[in-house]
């Protein structure tokens, strides 16, 4: 990491940490609460989907259940107060706990198959929210109630969502410096190449999967205590998957700053407009729209594709390649001793 | 001299038609083998076999006497089979050195300046920080071949290594090859370019159907009427008497 790039990160976290100082407004802090969720959720599904390119629809799984485990627990153990954000570890283990089986059954596939998996497991968390006792039925649970003054109330989950936020970022940025970055990137290029030169693909690809699982059903715990409340429709959202896909191909998919960027984009614009205009169709119709035209006109994402055109600024009217530094672009002159054998 | 790697009757089929019979194929320890065929006749399907990308429906395969049939390929190229493919397969989104790092088995430390090392071997060094997707294809084939290289196998399986190349790089490679070669590394060579392969061969077997027709060194082969007639075709006998390309 160069000193510029040093010097941005430490001013984008010094002003991410000064926040709820510079803007004390709840309504703010909420924007930013709920931004900071989704950075952390968009990183963890980068951090499997992205780097590997196995697009999961059903990342709303992990999320949702990381809300009813802890609510359930909450429940079941009478645990109330500040007391519950212990329960984040288990919110993350229930999240690592079904990604195992998920990943083995839905990684054994590829492609549009594994993306059709990804959907029917998602519908069947959904119906089981809906029908199993143990998770309220379709009145959900409620969280605990945390006993805090109202204006600052915000606060507290902001600092957990910058740290989960922050460290997911974190994890990913080393992920993808790693041999197991390199590994999940070299699947997503050819999985059955990757396999041919040593890779256990399927230990790989389920690794990050559960990584990203716990990570998401951790996120999925802070979100729960922060809305209070988890309903079916609201955990297992089929339109969370959408949003997080959208972040991760709007900011650059398999980079580590693109999901953060797509991320501090498309949540606070989904929350002013569902606060702006009551009718709650017209963002999803908006967001529908924004998928079109990242698709169409930045369809790698906006940070490899402005690092594109910043190179090209950089490099215009110098030649493609540096005689000196590039070497031989292929053997210039024949081998002449080679050349008789290969010839003969 | 012993067999390093051997097939023993692999029978290979896909739907009704058999792409291999009874194919029994082996490479001694420290040569240049060659395998050829006309198109169609099994070539690839036993690479792929031997590597772990297709499974034989009958046979074995062995590496220094141990079975490793239809193990998989991440296991086969563990065990010191490396191959490149025929069209070929990088991982484009990739730099080259990156490329290079995915089979290296290197520590973290030396994995590095090993590839760096396989790099100038291949002669592309100087593109190591690029995309592998923006290299020429001549290039690719050669990044192909160093990172296989990289992990050090104990033999390596080539894919027409000389296919759609320009001649200068058709030598670049040979050239690396008989270097490797003198080095102690085992070769399987499948290729058209029969310049190509009756230099640098120590021994070619001929497939076709999916049957071995003809084993044994290029001189022998080359004369045989099992492979003119089925590959060779008389005019490459007629214009070429024994031992003249040698």
């Amino acid at each position: 990491m160069n000193r510029l790039a040093a010097a941005g990160l430490v001013a984008v976290l010094a002003v991410a940490v000064a926040f709820p100082f510079l803007f004390p407004s709840p309504v703010a802090t909420n924007y930013g609460v709920y931004a900071l969720i989704f950075v952390a959720v968009a990183s963890a599904w980068n951090v499997f989907s992205g780097f590997s390119g196995y697009i999961s629809l059903g990342h709303a799984v992990f999320f949702g259940s990381g809300a009813y485990a802890l609510g359930i627990a909450a429940r079941d153990w009478h645990i109330g107060g500040v007391g519950v954000f212990a329960l984040l570890p288990l919110a993350a283990a229930v999240g690592a706990l079904i990604a195992v089986p998920f990943g083995l059954v839905a990684l054994r596939v590829r492609r549009h198959t594994f993306i059709v998996i990804t959907i029917a497991v998602f519908f069947i968390f959904q119906l089981m929210a809906y029908n199993f006792s143990f998770t309220g039925g379709s009145s959900g649970l409620d969280a605990p109630f945390l006993s805090w003054q109202a204006a600052t109330y915000n606060n507290p989950f902001y600092y957990i969502a910058l740290a989960c936020a922050v460290g997911m970022t974190a994890v990913a940025w080393l992920v993808r410096r790693s041999r197991f970055g390199l590994q999940l990137r070299a699947i997503r290029d050819d999985e059955d190449r990757a396999r041919g030169l040593g890779v256990h693909a399927m230990r790989v690809k389920l690794t990050a999967f559960v990584l990203s699982g716990a990570v998401t059903a951790l996120v999925g715990g802070v979100w729960f205590l922060y809305l209070t409340q988890v309903q079916p429709p609201s955990g297992f959202d089929p339109l969370f998957d959408l949003s997080v896909v959208l972040m991760a191909f709007l900011g650059g998919l398999g980079t580590v700053t693109g999901p953060v960027l797509g991320a501090l984009i498309i949540e606070p614009g989904q929350l002013y407009l569902t606060v702006k205009f009551t009718n709650g169709y017209l963002s999803e119709i908006l967001l529908g729209a924004l998928f079109l035209v990242a698709v169409l006109f930045v369809p790698r994402g906006i940070i490899p594709t402005g690092g594109e055109w910043i190179r090209r600024l950089a490099t215009r009217g110098k030649p493609a390649v540096q005689a000196d530094a590039a070497g031989p672009s292929a053997p210039q002159a024949p081998d002449p001793a080679p050349a008789q054998e290969a010839s003969t | 001299m012993s067999a390093l790697l051997r097939t023993d009757g692999v029978h290979k089929s896909f739907g009704g038609v058999r792409a291999l019979d009874t194919c029994t194929v082996e490479v001694d320890e420290g040569t240049v083998a060659g395998l050829i065929g006309p198109n169609g006749s099994g070539k690839t399907t036993l690479f792929n076999v031997i590597t772990g990308y297709a499974k034989a429906d009958a046979g074995e395969v062995y590496l220094a006497g141990r079975r490793i049939t239809n193990s998989p390929p991440d296991k086969v190229f563990a065990l010191g089979i490396g191959r490149t493919f025929q069209l070929t397969r990088i991982f484009p989104s990739l730099t080259v050195l990156e490329n290079m790092l995915v089979a290296s088995r290197h520590s973290r430390a030396s994995a590095r300046k090993h590839a760096m090392e396989q790099l100038e071997f291949v002669g592309i060094a100087g593109h190591h920080a690029a995309l592998a997707g923006t290299l020429s294809y001549g290039q690719r084939k050669l990044l192909e071949m160093a990172y296989v290289l990289v992990a050090d196998p104990a033999i390596i399986l080539l894919d027409e290594p000389a296919g759609g190349v320009n001649l200068s790089l058709v030598n670049h490679i040979a050239a690396r090859i008989r270097e490797l070669n003198a080095a102690g590394k085992t070769f399987l060579i499948v290729e058209h370019n029969m310049e190509f392969v009756m230099g640098l061969c120590d021994q070619v077997t001929v497939l076709d159907s999916g049957t071995v027709v003809a084993a044994g060194p290029p001189d022998i082969v080359r004369t045989d009427r099992r492979v003119l007639d089925a590959y060779l075709g008389e005019d490459l006998a007629d214009d070429q008497e024994p031992g003249e390309g040698e």
